[in-house]
């Protein structure tokens, strides 16, 4: 399977990129790891006719202390993640999520701004950043702006980025952990997940968030309200669905997998140490 | 459009078309056929290589992303009639049956150990699986590379 044909520009800096953005419109699409993209351009289920290459910007590529959180240059591949020290001590979800996206040589060429801005509803990395309540920042023609991860995701593959922008940069608060969680419940290895659960507990509140539950990465609201209220896992477990719709198909029926959120809710839950 | 890349140590250089998938520039343009294709679909791992030294899968990449980069296949392993330790550990332990998944395995082995020199068999195992053996010569495969990585302890003891 060959993709259609495209122009292939490879962008040098920011500026080129946005550039290259402006000039060719709606044509074109960004290239980071190709990891999501290449593979839907092979199927033509995509045939962007110029394509940007920004995979080489390893000016954001970079996992820095920015005080109150950590930022993370969108080109930052998903193994500088997995064994980033800085991460496994103040992000551990984080880090432990992308040491489980696919499989070593996916992780060595996939990036986060690639997995966010995909924005697949199957994805590791939204859940994660979702419920740690993230931001992330895009880069246009008149400058940065900052998006709340709960803002960012709008519909089935879409997010809040306009076509001539950017996604340069993540950050991720510094939380104080008490307690975290990633189920992924999938039935063969290097898999997406059939279903999956982000949880951090810290700074005194619970972040919860769904993978392939619906047509957007998901924060379970309703189960991070009941914890608040004082719910144990099993009780707050039991909202897991409020606010989904999940879909059936050849890995699992809707009704599956709203069963498989109640319980790997409730496990999260308890495993980030809640009673 | 024009890539120069330095493949196992040697410098080439080709005109590829910009949808040219890496595994298509190396096997057809410049005969290294090693490398093969099994699912085309980044599943199954046969087509791993080496991007500046890590793993990754060939028929998931472009040509021109590897533009000024340096690539190793399998072709590149052996020091002439010296086989890599990973592939003698292979031929010694039997870590193959028909070998089509064999080059990848390989090539996912040797990164695999770089990053983690002393893997439990668990490691191995999971390190491993983004490539299939449809001969499900698992048993052996994973023997072969816990051998190679007893072996290179020892070695560095
Ligand atoms: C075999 C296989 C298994 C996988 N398993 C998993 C899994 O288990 N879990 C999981 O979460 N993911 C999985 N993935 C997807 C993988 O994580 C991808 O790397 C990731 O989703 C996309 O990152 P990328 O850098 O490859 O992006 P690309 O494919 O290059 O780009 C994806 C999309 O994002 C856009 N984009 C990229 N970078 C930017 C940017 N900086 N700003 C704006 N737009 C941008 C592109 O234009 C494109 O539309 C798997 C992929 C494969 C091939
Ligand atoms: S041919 Fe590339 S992963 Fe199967
Ligand atoms: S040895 Fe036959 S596919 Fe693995």
């Amino acid at each position: 399977m060959i993709p259609a044909s495209f122009d292939y520009v490879r962008a040098d800096s920011v500026d080129a990129a946005l550039a290259a953005l402006a000039e060719h419109g709606d044509e074109a699409k960004l290239l980071a790891g190709g990891h999501s993209l290449l593979p839907l351009m092979k199927l033509r289920l995509a045939a962007p006719s110029v394509l940007v290459d920004v995979g080489r910007l390893d000016d954001l590529r970079y996992i820095n202390d920015a005080g109150d959180h950590i930022a993370i240059g969108a080109l930052t591949r998903h193994r500088d993640l997995e064994i980033s020290t800085m991460l496994a001590a103040d992000a551990p979800l984080l880090a432990h999520a992308a040491g489980h996206v696919g499989d070593p040589q996916v992780r060595h060429r996939g990036t986060i701004g690639g997995s966010l801005a995909h924005a697949d509803p199957a994805s590791d990395l939204p859940a994660v950043i979702l419920a740690m309540g993230g931001t992330l920042v895009a880069t246009g023609p008149n400058g940065s702006r900052e998006i709340a991860a709960s803002d960012f995701f709008t519909g089935f593959l879409e997010s809040a980025l306009a076509p001539d922008e950017l996604l340069t940069e993540v950050r991720v608060p510094k939380l104080d952990t008490q307690g975290w969680s990633f189920q992924k419940f999938n039935r063969r290895a290097q898999d997406w997940a059939i279903v999956g659960v982000a949880t951090v507990r810290a700074n005194g509140s619970t972040g919860v968030a769904l993978v392939n539950m619906g047509s957007t990465p998901l924060l379970a609201s309703a189960v991070m309200d009941a914890v608040k209220s004082g719910a144990n896992a099993a009780d707050a477990a039991a909202f897991a669905n409020e606010g989904t719709e999940a879909q059936s198909d050849i890995n699992a029926s809707s009704e599956y997998r709203e069963h498989l959120a109640r319980v790997l809710v409730r496990r999260s839950l308890e495993e980030s140490g809640l009673a | 459009m024009q890539i120069t890349v330095t493949v196992n140590g040697e410098q080439q250089s080709g005109d590829v078309e910009p949808r040219t998938l890496l595994v298509h520039f190396l096997r057809d343009e410049l005969g290294l056929t090693g490398t093969n294709v099994g699912c085309d679909t980044s599943s199954c791992g046969a087509c791993t290589i080496h991007v500046e030294g890590q793993s990754a899968k060939s028929c998931t990449m472009l040509a021109a992303q590897i533009d000024g980069l340096s690539v190793t296949t399998i072709e590149g392993l052996a020091d002439g009639d010296t086989l890599h330790p990973m592939q003698r550990c292979f031929q010694e332990n039997h870590g193959l049956q028909c070998g089509y998944c064999t080059p990848g395995m390989v090539m996912a082995a040797v990164s695999l150990l770089d990053e983690n020199p002393n893997p439990s068999e668990t490691d191995v195992r999971i390190g491993l699986e983004g490539n299939l053996c449809r001969c499900t010569g698992y048993h052996n495969i994973v023997k072969s590379v816990l051998a190679c990585a007893a072996e290179s302890h020892g070695a560095s003891k």
